[in-house]
């Protein structure tokens, strides 16, 4: 394995060169500087300034013909007295780490059985499970309005079969909300498990249940840790985008689901009161990162820097 | 022939076989991979399934493993029926080809991982594992991964997992596959040593002769999922029972022919390339259509006419002798091969082993021989 990396490596450093190569790193990077790093050191630099009247108080000032740096750190330490911003910052950690145990138990079977199913049925799986990305995702999180409402299409068929006496309230909900979130992000749990999942070796198995492992064992001990970069790639896709969204706890959520997307919004322009709403989003983004990091480093610890 | 291996004895007796093999058939969908294989293994042996790809020798280990359920027949392991038994019932342990080692586990926990799933109590699994690593010698590798070892290292820990639980048959599945021709050879007999230390009795399947050869006790050759010879390996090289195992075993020249002369203690055939003396009898009769084979080593090669060939007193004067060109030589080192083109454009090898730096034959291309050998070395193929 090693070798053959090696040298694959070395003819293409012989190909393009090692400049060339450089070049080619470079252009995702300059992007990423671009469009990701430069933007958030804007927000971070209006997150340390001051509130005028109607608009904030650039960082840098001219005063006495000297270059004056105002930096305010109220933002932040009000940010940790408001228990609305840490309601809102736990929620919303609450809901996403709900979604993404609950896309988990949804994606994991579904992503086995499709690993498993014959070679020439999975790209027909395989389509069945981006089909979805094919029409507006509003649209499909609009539907689940009608569906969920309580005059809606579930309640309505529950009372006419008598099921129920009264409609039962759905929408605007946790229920709803964790609903509407696992529905648009369980295909970004299964198709990293489904790419991990067929790449297994079933010799493995096979080796497991010879040596006196029962099936159930052999997909505990051996199915599930050898899956573990797909359960952590998928987590990761499904947890991150979950805790900044804003679009399904609008549709979906109720007044027990803030979440710090709305707080951010709100800030925005509501309150109009950017220092504010750009320390929100910095936290927010510490917040993902942290975890993040820790999760790499144990990967590159436990796979010895092997991917 | 009269030392024809019949296929249902084995080669050692005594008390009833340790794996009994009876009428198995496994059939997919209506392709039948296995056909009625009957086999009885004695215990402590070590018996080599031997065969192409797609032989149906893979099966019948994964039979024997449990990951494949035959069709018909019976599989009886110290007289009990496995046949009904999982994979995880079985006291049966398999040595995967490219070994199926767990990527994520330490050499040490592969090793204990069948112990722990039998609820050993921790201080027996270590002791257990203790010694599978000293027996094959990888003590201080129990920490490292697998990828962190070399091909002949993960071999060794596979074995050494397959043998950890102390199964009653232990099956190898093209063993020494993975590893390259050098290494393999010694690993041979090292993975030999192993087993017979322990005393398992061992089922393998190989595709590569040399490797059956030299592990085995005794070889089964399978063609089309029927078993055509079973025997030691000098019984299946010396006397083939048919022209699939003379030709799949080694390499062999065939002279087809009839019987001329069928009498108890010789026979003679005429070929389109000679006469054969044969100083054996066959069962056969005269006019019967038949095939010679010869194999290259048994053979002479020589520019003039061999002396002893002139003398009367020989019974095979006039027999067992061509005459042809030298077509092709191929020079291995230790042997050299020749392709000898007769009169008829029939080319057959013949092999002389270098004994001399600078043999003092000399032959070359182009070269007018002789190619001679004796009756008692040729085999007569009936079938």
């Amino acid at each position: 394995m090693a070798t053959a990396t090696l040298s694959v490596t070395s003819i293409h450093t012989k190909l393009i060169g090692a400049w060339g190569r450089n070049v080619v790193i470079a252009i995702p990077m300059v992007f990423l500087l671009a469009v990701f790093l430069l933007p958030f050191l804007v927000v971070f630099k209006i997150s340390l300034s001051e509130m005028d009247t109607v608009f904030f108080k650039d960082v840098f000032s001219l005063r006495d013909d000297v270059v004056v740096m105002t930096l305010k750190f109220g933002n932040y330490f009000s940010l940790t007295q408001d228990s609305l911003y840490i309601n809102a910052y736990l929620s919303s950690i609450k809901i996403a780490a709900i979604t993404t145990l609950v896309c988990l138990g949804i994606a994991y079977p579904f992503a086995y059985f499709m690993a498993r199913s014959p070679a020439d049925r999975r790209p027909a799986l395989l389509m069945l499970v981006m089909l979805p990305f094919w029409t507006s995702f509003l649209l499909r999180v609009y539907a689940w309005k009608m569906l969920l409402a309580d005059n809606g299409v579930f309640n309505n068929a529950a009372l006419a079969m008598g099921l129920i006496a009264e409609p039962v309230k759905m929408m605007n909900t946790p229920f709803s909300l964790v609903l509407g979130m696992v529905y648009t992000y369980v295909p970004f749990m299964i198709l990293p498990l489904y790419a991990n999942l067929v790449k297994m070796d079933l010799r493995l198995l096979e080796a497991a249940l010879d040596l006196g492992a029962t099936p159930w064992q052999a997909f505990w001990r051996i199915t599930v840790p050898l899956s573990k970069s797909g359960i952590i790639a998928g987590s990761m896709l499904v947890f991150i985008p979950c805790v900044g969204e804003f679009v399904i706890p609008e549709l979906l959520g109720g007044p027990e689901t803030l979440m710090i997307g709305h707080v951010l919004w709100d800030e925005f322009f509501s309150n109009n009161d950017w220092p504010m709403a750009a320390s929100v989003a910095v936290v927010m983004v510490g917040l993902i990162i942290i975890p993040l990091a820790f999760f790499n480093k144990y990967q590159a610890e436990s796979t010895g820097g092997r991917p | 022939m009269s030392t024809l291996n019949n296929a249902t004895t084995p080669a050692k007796s005594g008390g009833k076989p340790f794996l009994q093999i009876n009428r198995i058939v496994k059939k997919f969908d209506d392709v039948l991979a296995v056909d009625e294989v009957s086999l009885d293994i004695q215990q402590g042996e070590i018996f080599a399934l031997l065969g192409s790809s797609g032989c149906g020798k893979s099966t019948l280990l994964r039979m024997l493993a449990g990951f494949e359920t035959p069709t018909s027949g019976q599989i009886l392991l110290a007289g009990q029926d496995i046949v009904g038994l999982a994979p995880y019932e079985r006291p049966i342990n398999m040595m995967f080809q490219s070994y199926a080692l767990f990527p994520h586990l330490t050499v040490w926990d592969n090793i204990a991982f069948g112990l722990h799933r039998d609820g050993m109590p921790k201080d027996q699994v270590a002791e257990r594992v203790g010694q599978m690593l000293d027996l094959v010698q990888l003590k201080q590798y129990a920490k490292r991964k697998p990828h962190q070892l070399s091909g002949g290292q993960q071999q060794r820990v596979a074995l050494a997992r397959s043998l950890a639980k102390r199964p009653k048959l232990l099956l190898l599945d093209e063993p020494l596959g993975a590893l390259d021709a050098k290494l393999r050879q010694r690993t041979q007999l090292e993975l030999v040593d192993i087993i017979e230390q322990v005393g398992v009795t061992c089922v393998m399947v190989t595709h590569d002769q040399e490797e059956a050869m030299t592990m085995a006790t005794r070889i089964g050759v399978m063609s089309e999922g029927k078993i055509l010879q079973i025997g030691a390996p000098a019984d299946i090289y010396e006397t083939p029972n048919c022209l699939f195992v003379a030709d799949f075993i080694g390499s062999v020249n065939i002279f087809k022919g009839t019987v001329e002369i069928d009498a108890p203690d010789h026979v003679t055939i005429a070929s389109p390339e000679c006469k054969h003396y044969v100083s054996h009898g066959i069962t056969g009769t005269e006019g019967m259509a038949v095939s010679v084979a010869v194999r290259p080593e048994k053979m002479s090669i020589q520019k003039s006419l061999p002396a002893d060939r002139e003398r009367d007193s020989l019974a095979e004067v006039g027999y067992n002798i061509v005459q042809g060109v030298i077509d092709d030589l191929a020079y291995l080192g230790s042997l050299t091969t020749y392709h000898v083109k007769l009169d008829n454009h029939t080319v057959i090898k013949v092999t002389l082993t270098n004994a001399a730096r600078h043999g003092e034959a000399q032959l070359t291309w182009g070269d007018q021989v002789y190619v001679w050998w004796c009756g008692s070395d040729v085999v007569v193929l009936t079938q």
